[in-house]
């Protein structure tokens, strides 16, 4: 069993999915000057990243100079967390493709509470409605298409979601294994499955 | 922009999905640690730089670098975590004996902590249920019955069962045999179990 990432605002340390996540860029401005780090920013040709640069960081950097005390550096909504895109989810949290715009919205959102802005509640909000208002899809999806090509249905949601519809698709197979009384039938490991075929792909090459 | 190799190694991971263990990437690691300790070094000659000459402008700086010595080092050890959490599901699924193929994406470090893993195992396995202890890899799913119907699905040679008698494994051919000595060979994929 892999590292599962963490909940809410908190961010598990050894999670391949929590360090994508915190590889997500953000739009920033430097609120001071860093000596000696100029070559970083392209745009332009000083030695140094000069104060109100506006550059996009990862959010483990953000994360890490932000302080709340002293000014080192802003961080700026990402469009979708912008009150434009929150009308949008507001109106019907089912139509948006949050692949396309995360893949990880709530993640993100969650981990953009750490810096003070004062937009965060109505942030906060948003993402927890969108969450409940596609949820029930989700979870209608996943228990009722047995048998069936899924690709259509995981294709608009967030790694959070697909993550949820892939334990409510394993639970609906065991179940309708027992049904069926194979419950007890024993088979290959997947693992062992899998590096089989990719071995049969390797021959073709 | 620092870490973008260490990014690198963790996508190469996550890309593997169903804990199917990639080939252990050396020169990523290399390139990561030489990337970490140019930016030590740097760190050091600003930080005495800032202590001596008094020029506190620098620490922005050095708290940058800081960050990135800090995530490169998260990935670092998520990856070799990661990669050890995988090495040891391989136990429970081949057995002790585990395939070249996959040997071979192993590092001298994690065929270590793969035999100690075993021995491990092995020596609590002993400690229990008695005499002759209990392979506690068994019977992962409750057993309905002592004897199963199993198919051979490539040819694995001779194979012997408690009773002392000694079948031939070929392939397409059809036996009934005590559940617990096939479950390894089922879960190895050169058996399928039948059910009627």
């Amino acid at each position: 069993m892999p590292v599962p990432p963490g909940v809410g605002k908190e961010e598990n340390f050894f999670s391949l999915d929590d360090i994508l996540l915190s590889q997500e860029r953000l739009p920033c401005r430097t609120d001071t000057t860093f000596p000696r780090l100029g070559f970083l920013e392209k745009s332009n040709d000083s030695r140094d990243i000069p104060e109100a640069t506006k550059m996009e960081m990862p959010l483990w950097l953000a994360k890490g100079l932000y302080e709340r005390k002293r000014r080192v550096l802003s961080v700026e909504l990402p469009k979708v967390y912008r009150e434009g895109w929150r009308t949008v989810f507001n109106a019907d949290p089912t139509v948006v493709d949050l692949h396309k715009m995360g893949p990880y919205y709530y993640g993100l959102g969650s981990q953009l509470l750490h810096f003070q802005h004062p937009e965060n509640p109505e942030i906060a909000q948003a993402v927890l409605q969108t969450f409940i208002g596609r949820f029930r899809r989700t979870m209608d999806a996943s228990q009722n298409a047995y048998n069936k090509d899924t690709s259509a249905l995981v294709e608009p949601l967030d790694s959070l979601e697909r993550a949820l519809f892939k334990v409510g698709q394993s639970g609906l197979n065991a179940f309708q294994r027992w049904e069926m009384g194979q419950a007890s039938h024993l088979s290959a490991s997947s693992l062992v499955l899998n590096y089989r075929k990719r071995k049969i792909t390797d021959l073709h090459d | 922009m620092f870490c973008e190799k260490a990014i690198e190694l963790i996508r190469e991971l996550q890309r593997m999905g169903d804990g199917q263990l990639p080939a252990f990437n050396e020169d990523g690691i290399r390139q990561v640690l030489e990337e970490m300790k140019a930016l030590y070094q740097q760190n050091q000659s600003d930080v005495n730089e800032a202590k001596s000459e008094g020029r506190s402008e620098l620490i922005p700086t050095i708290k940058f670098r800081h960050c990135c010595l800090f995530r490169n080092q998260r990935c670092i050890a998520a990856y070799l975590y990661d990669r050890l959490l995988r090495i040891r599901a391989l136990r429970w699924e081949y057995g002790s004996v585990l395939p070249t193929a996959i040997r071979f994406h192993m590092c001298a470090e994690e065929l270590e902590w793969f035999n100690q893993y075993k021995k491990s195992l092995a020596t609590y396995m002993r400690s229990l249920g008695g005499e002759e202890g209990l392979d506690i890899t068994q019977d992962v799913k409750p057993p309905k019955s002592l004897y199963i119907e199993v198919r051979c699905l490539k040819d694995h040679g001779e194979f012997e069962i408690d009773d002392g008698t000694v079948i031939l494994l070929k392939k397409n051919s059809q036996h009934f045999l005590p559940r617990w000595k096939c479950e390894q060979l089922i879960r190895q994929g050169i058996l399928e179990h039948v059910v009627s």
